[in-house]
């Protein structure tokens, strides 16, 4: 047994290149045959990927779902940072820059739109929850913006450790909620074309939710949404702590 | 060879994120900004530079395919290593604040499509 762990430990990489196979294999088999290709077998994969983090949470206690065991700890480089920006990356191979440079201004609005609709509505459930200071007030907001944006905003204006984590747990629950959200609700709003999918990726800003979203959606739209939501970290990093934070303060 | 895609992709990967680092840093953010959005403009701007004038082979081309097809099973792993326990666990506020702004983003959606349309069709 102690063999077997080691070795999984030490190939923690090829371990999760197998696992993610065996989740990706099942989210097919259960978008085919029990849900007739209703939902595509991308987002069903992406949402066992979620179960599984859920169980193993759980199981274990910590805050990285299945890579807090170690035989899968291999996981956390798969689906880390670096690979997942990798992969959106290559993804651009197949976008057209005459179309983002058509939707570049529009991009650029959705960008400041997303930032601020969400500081806003984070911010008045923050107040309607019992928060009267504008430092917890603008942290939770901040929150809802990424879950990066948060924490920044929190230690930028000094706000008590509770309430910072708080802001990251709303940004997570907003990752989430746009990751299992996005393929049921692009009909309605019109997320087909590459214009629609890159104010859609400024307008909702969690990188991770976007890039997860549209893959459950249309692969095709990924380069697009991306390429703005990038961008929306850095955004409410820059408006929340200042413009956001001082407006909020005037206000109360 | 495959390893001439991979690696073009990886050099602009590098200097996208390396831009994205310093324009952080010269705007006074203490995160990346658009690191990811500046690589992907210097792939499609590069690659379009090189098939141009034949300098991209097929072959090279299928090192950065290959990562365009792995960008699902990435993601499955990124879900799986989230903190969905935190997440469902951290009470009504968590919750509410993560989900309501949501829908207004979805909401404005439309909106926007409308309003950045139209200038463009006339």
């Amino acid at each position: 047994m102690e063999i077997i762990v080691n070795f999984f430990e030490k190939n923690g990489l090829i371990v999760a290149f197998v696992a993610v196979g065996i989740i990706s294999y099942l989210g097919f088999l259960i978008s085919k045959h029990v849900l007739k290709n209703k939902i595509p077998g991308a987002a069903v994969a992406i949402l066992l990927g979620l179960i599984v983090a859920y169980f193993s949470g759980l199981y274990t206690g910590g805050s990285k779902g299945i890579a807090d065991i170690s035989i899968f700890s291999g996981m956390s480089l798969l689906g880390g940072s670096m690979f997942r920006d990798f992969a959106i990356v290559s993804t651009a191979m197949g976008a057209s820059f005459m179309l983002i440079r058509q939707t570049g201004l529009a991009g650029a609005i959705s960008l400041v739109l997303g930032t601020t609709v969400s500081f806003v509505g984070g911010a008045i459930i923050a107040v309607f929850l019992g928060y009267h200071d504008a430092k917890s007030i603008a942290t939770i907001g901040a929150g809802a913006c990424t879950f990066i944006v948060g924490p920044v905003t929190g230690a930028a204006l000094q706000a008590s450790s509770e309430v910072i984590a708080l802001s990251i747990a709303t940004g997570v629950v907003k990752s989430i909620f746009v990751t299992i959200s996005t393929p049921f609700i692009a009909p309605y709003i019109g997320l087909n074309n590459a214009h629609s999918a890159m104010i859609y990726g400024g307008m909702m800003s969690t990188t991770s939710g976007v890039s997860a979203g549209l893959a459950a959606t249309d692969t095709k739209l990924v380069p697009y949404g991306a390429l703005t939501a990038t961008f929306a970290t850095g955004m409410g990093c820059l408006l929340c702590p200042s413009v956001f934070y001082l407006i909020l303060e005037k206000i109360l | 060879m495959v390893i001439y895609g991979v690696s073009f992709l990886g050099a602009c990967y590098i200097l996208g994120q390396l831009v994205g680092e310093f324009l952080a840093k010269w705007i006074g953010v203490k995160a990346n900004v658009g690191g990811v959005g500046f690589a992907m403009l210097f792939l499609i701007l590069a690659h379009d530079y090189f098939n141009k004038r034949n300098l991209f082979s097929a072959e090279a081309e299928k090192g950065i395919l290959f990562w365009s097809q792995m960008y699902i099973p990435v993601i499955v792993a990124m879900s799986a290593t989230q903190n969905v326990v935190v997440a469902l666990n951290s009470g009504l506020l968590a919750i509410l604040a993560g989900v309501i702004p949501v829908f207004m983003c979805f909401a404005c959606i439309p909106l926007l499509v409308k309003l950045t349309k139209s200038p463009l069709n006339n």
